[in-house]
């Protein structure tokens, strides 16, 4: 193991390699900071800012900051949570989620980080923007009222010559994440299984199958996201 | 003591979140033993005839009638509850938030598939009808909303243990398993 740095999360003494971000380090010491953009594998981004945390005083994506010697960091203190419940319920008004019809229903992180913060209502006012419904591709369906760009897709899923099958196109708020129609013509039934895993919520949707797993085995029907990770450390004193 | 008052009313909603509330099997016989009802579909009580401690609201607003029923509510009720998605975020009502209020009107009365009967293509605007709203909003968007419960429809057990919770001062304690949005 190269060097070892210490450090604490909410007071709790941790260790973490040196090179290795808060979230990763959180992760390995089983503390869990939720995320929506990031996915293990993949360039952090930062973009969804729901891994906020506050090191130090300032607040800062667990993501993307490389873990310092002897770093103080806040992951449950109460402002913290309120920013993260805020970025969650702008999320949730800012697109169209009707989560009682949606196929990710159970399986997505949006929702299941609005439940770990028992948000029963968003703070600010539904938007209901005008977004549409695309099922021309053959093995995919968009839908860009639940996309929330955080560019899983763009980044995850590649052909063999490692060309991003999805990108983004339009400028600004008009944004939407669009399918490359030659380089997906080929795409195999997996991958598309793939990238409706990849979407942290309900955007990219595999068609001819639908409701597959039944209400109360879903993902987060029992148990709430980042129980995983998060492990009640046995008090030996 | 005289015991707490309820009363309960179906917005723009399908009265799913009503059956919920009967779904509490014969725990209905304890709240008829802790609770008085008012006005409520469930007796057909359709005036108020006295102030209430908790208004259950399902369904969203997406007429003048709503918005109406909402403020009586609003003014007859200590705690008001929003009842469901619909009443939280206009719910399968709202889908037609993204079409123009006249396409809606034509598709329902004059072109779509089932429209029979109706050769003089008349589009209901009797004055003694409800005006529709340019979109289905959510309650507290119209009225301020003290609680929400979400769920489509919230468990028997949410409602159950929410009202037991208002009317005993308890705190609400909601179990993970239960606080669903579907
Ligand atoms: S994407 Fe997630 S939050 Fe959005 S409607 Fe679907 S389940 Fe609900
Ligand atoms: S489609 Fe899904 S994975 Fe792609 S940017 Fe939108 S939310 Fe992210």
């Amino acid at each position: 193991m190269s060097k070892v740095l210490n450090f604490t999360i909410d007071g709790v003494i941790c260790m973490a390699e040196k090179g290795q971000t808060i979230l990763n380090a959180a992760t390995a010491n089983k503390i869990y900071i939720p995320t929506l953009c990031n996915l293990p594998g993949l360039k952090p981004r930062g973009s969804c800012r729901v891994c906020n945390v506050k090191v130090n005083g300032k607040f800062l994506t667990a993501c993307t900051t490389p873990v310092a010697e002897g770093m103080e960091i806040e992951n449950n203190s109460e402002d913290i949570i309120d920013i993260r419940k805020s970025i969650i319920e702008l999320l949730l008004v800012e697109g169209n989620h009707y989560c009682p019809y949606c196929e990710k229903s159970g399986n997505c992180d949006l929702q299941a980080i609005a439940y770990k913060y028992n948000i029963p209502a968003p703070r600010f006012p539904y938007q209901f923007p005008d977004r549409d419904i695309e099922a021309t591709n053959g093995k995919l369906l968009k839908d860009h009222n639940r996309c929330i760009l955080c560019k899983r897709c763009i980044r995850g899923i590649k052909d063999e010559d490692g060309k991003s099958i999805f990108a983004f196109k339009r400028r600004g708020h008009k944004v939407i994440i669009n399918i490359d129609t030659r380089l997906s013509a080929n795409m195999t039934d997996e991958m598309a299984q793939e990238a409706m895993d990849i979407c942290p919520v309900g955007a990219i949707i595999k068609k001819e199958i639908g409701f597959k797993v039944p209400i109360g085995e879903r993902k987060y029907d029992k148990e709430p996201i980042g129980s995983d990770i998060e492990e009640i450390k046995a008090t030996t004193i | 003591m005289s015991k707490p008052i309820i009363a309960t009313t179906s917005l723009a909603g399908c009265f799913g979140c009503h059956m919920s509330l009967l779904d509490i099997d014969e725990r209905i016989l304890e709240l008829a033993e802790l609770v008085e009802f008012n006005k409520s579909p469930i007796n057909d009580i359709k005036k108020f005839t006295k102030k209430c401690d908790v208004g259950l609201i399902e369904g969203g607003v997406c007429n003048s009638e709503n918005i109406h029923v909402l403020k009586d509510f609003r003014e007859n009720c200590k705690i008001l509850v929003s009842v469901g998605e619909c009443a939280i975020m206009g719910g399968l009502p709202a889908l037609r938030n993204n079409i123009p209020l006249r396409e809606c009107l034509e598709e329902a009365y004059l072109d779509g598939p089932s429209v029979e009967n109706n050769e003089e293509r008349i589009i209901p605007n009797d004055e003694e009808l409800p005006l529709i709203l340019d979109k289905v909003y959510p309650c507290h968007e119209v009225v301020k909303i003290d609680i929400h419960l979400p769920g489509c429809p919230p468990s028997a057990d949410m409602i159950y243990e929410a009202l037991v919770s208002l009317i005993t001062g308890k705190e609400l304690k909601v179990p993970y398993e239960a606080f669903k949005y579907d």
